[in-house]
């Protein structure tokens, strides 16, 4: 297996000084060694990665590398093993969880309305009166459901639920947005209509982490990429850089279609 | 098989004609049974739904209770509720013993245990849908249970049913507490026992059919008002 300089911290990526050096912005997150073990398993080996403000970062990689666990662990739905998370340079707590949100590859509607779906949300963080009344008319706008405000939300299809997901995950206010996959079961159409969610949430100054297969999809929404190997991070950069011309043998492997298998993995 | 027709319809007569001592029978049991009902509800769907939803230690054992307290013998609870009210129980005193109240707690004890394990599985099944989106949007144990019960509340409805199945049907229980008084405690399933031990099983067959026409009638509304208000709330 490719021994990467981002599976430690000491020598410094050079998309992450490049950036450091354009901008500087904010590293909201940072993991430190991260590492979760499973039935005997590693399954999330020794991760050190940083999540800066305003980046749309991308994690990518074969099935079952770890992606949707490092999410996980990054949104505290979890805890590691070993290592740690830290939010804003601090060890991520509820305050920070509370700037965070999430949308799963299978959206998870109460089995409420679509604008009971937004309410609860919005209760449980806090927001009451003429502002979370004032949120649920955005979120239905954003998501394009005002026509099916309350409607079940069980009954939207696919790509509907997963748009009122992912504005009831912004209705929150988040600061960092992660997707676990968010499009994977969606035709072209949702596909854009997600992608068109997460653009304008971008714009709105929401950090973007998002794991996904889909290559068109990262070169269209990325600016960083994360690639995954064996729940070890095996190479990172800009999105172009690293799907142009990927220098670990996992990530040409799966970007060729062929299947990779590392004995030391 | 002539005679039990004849002695149904002496009983469906009866109804029709207004018999006042059947209509008082029929109606102190549905009084006794719903508020029995309505009592382990408002006790055991709280229970059922902490237990289902939330994690603490002790959890798995008070689901293991839960589930073991659904065959709990109505007589074993008819004889608890006996001592606790008889005069020199602790509840003595207030004299409730041979009333339609003391009925109504032996039913609630043994109707709780089965709303609460049935709600228990119901909203843990439920809880596995929601677990991680409650913990992304960090919804605390008061919210998570107000919002499963909220959820399930049509697949609750059937377990309401159960327990209503349960408290209509039952004897051991309430003829210990009840008495089987006339005019004060008689109820259909303890009337059925009397005429039994008479030896008029005829008409204690005919006041089972009408026990079961009830159960049926009861079961009907509260199915037709689940699909109704589900079909509303989710047009």
């Amino acid at each position: 297996m490719l021994e990467t300089e981002f599976n430690v911290r000491s020598p410094a990526p050079a998309w992450r000084e490049e950036t450091q050096r354009a901008a500087s912005p904010e590293v909201l997150l940072e993991t430190r060694a991260l590492c979760f073990d499973a039935g005997g398993r590693r399954l999330i080996d020794r991760i050190d990665i940083d999540i800066r403000a305003g980046r749309r970062t991308m994690i990518m990689g074969a099935n079952g590398t770890g992606k949707s666990l490092l999410l996980r662990l990054l949104h505290g739905l979890i805890s590691p093993t070993r290592g740690e998370v830290l939010w804003r340079g601090r060890p991520l707590d509820r305050r920070g969880r509370h700037a965070q949100a999430m949308v799963f590859q299978r959206p998870v509607m109460l089995r409420r309305s679509v604008i009971a779906n937004l309410r609860f949300a919005l209760a449980v963080r806090g927001f009451a009166g003429s502002e979370r009344t004032a949120r649920e008319t955005e979120a239905l706008q954003r998501a394009q459901l005002e026509g099916l405000a309350v409607r079940q939300a069980r009954v939207l299809s696919a790509g509907e639920q997963q748009r009122l997901a992912v504005a009831r995950a912004l209705s929150c206010a988040p600061r960092i947005l992660f997707l676990d996959e968010p499009t994977a079961s969606l035709d072209p159409g949702s596909t854009h209509a997600v992608e068109q969610l997460i653009r304008e949430a971008h714009a709105d100054g929401v950090t973007i982490v998002l794991a996904t297969h889909d290559v068109g999809q990262a070169r269209r929404i990325g600016d960083d990429l994360v690639f995954l190997h064996a729940g070890r991070v095996v190479e990172t950069g800009r999105v172009s850089d690293v799907l142009d011309a990927p220098r670990s043998e996992a990530a040409r492997a799966w970007l060729e279609g062929r299947l990779y298998l590392d004995s030391s993995s | 098989m002539g005679s039990f027709l004849a002695s149904l319809g002496e009983a469906v007569g009866l109804i029709l004609t207004g018999d006042r001592d059947l209509l008082e029978i029929i109606g102190l049991s549905l009084r006794v049974t719903l508020t029995a009902v309505a009592a382990a509800c408002v006790i055991g769907l709280p229970i059922g739904a902490v237990v289902g939803a939330l994690r603490f230690p002790g959890r798995s054992l008070a689901g293991v209770i839960l589930n073991s307290l659904m065959g709990l013998p109505p007589v074993v609870v008819g004889l608890m509720v006996y001592m606790a009210l008889s005069a020199g129980g602790p509840l003595g005193p207030l004299g409730l013993l041979y009333t339609p109240t003391a009925m109504i707690i032996a039913q609630t004890i043994l109707v709780t245990p089965i709303v609460a394990a049935l709600t228990k599985q119901i909203v843990e099944d439920l809880h596995a849908d929601y677990a991680e989106q409650f913990a992304s949007l960090e919804v605390g144990p008061f919210d998570r249970v107000v919002a499963l019960l909220w959820d399930a509340r049509f697949s609750l409805m059937t377990v309401a049913l159960a327990g209503f199945g349960r408290a209509v049907a039952e004897v051991g229980a309430v003829i210990m507490v009840g008495g089987n008084i006339n005019h004060v405690t008689r109820v259909m399933t303890t009337t059925i026992a009397l005429e039994t031990s008479k030896g008029n099983l005829e008409v204690a067959l005919a006041l089972g059919v009408v026990l079961l026409t009830i159960a049926l009638i009861v079961n009907g509304a509260v199915m037709t008002f689940r699909a109704t208000a589900a079909r509303v709330t989710y047009a």
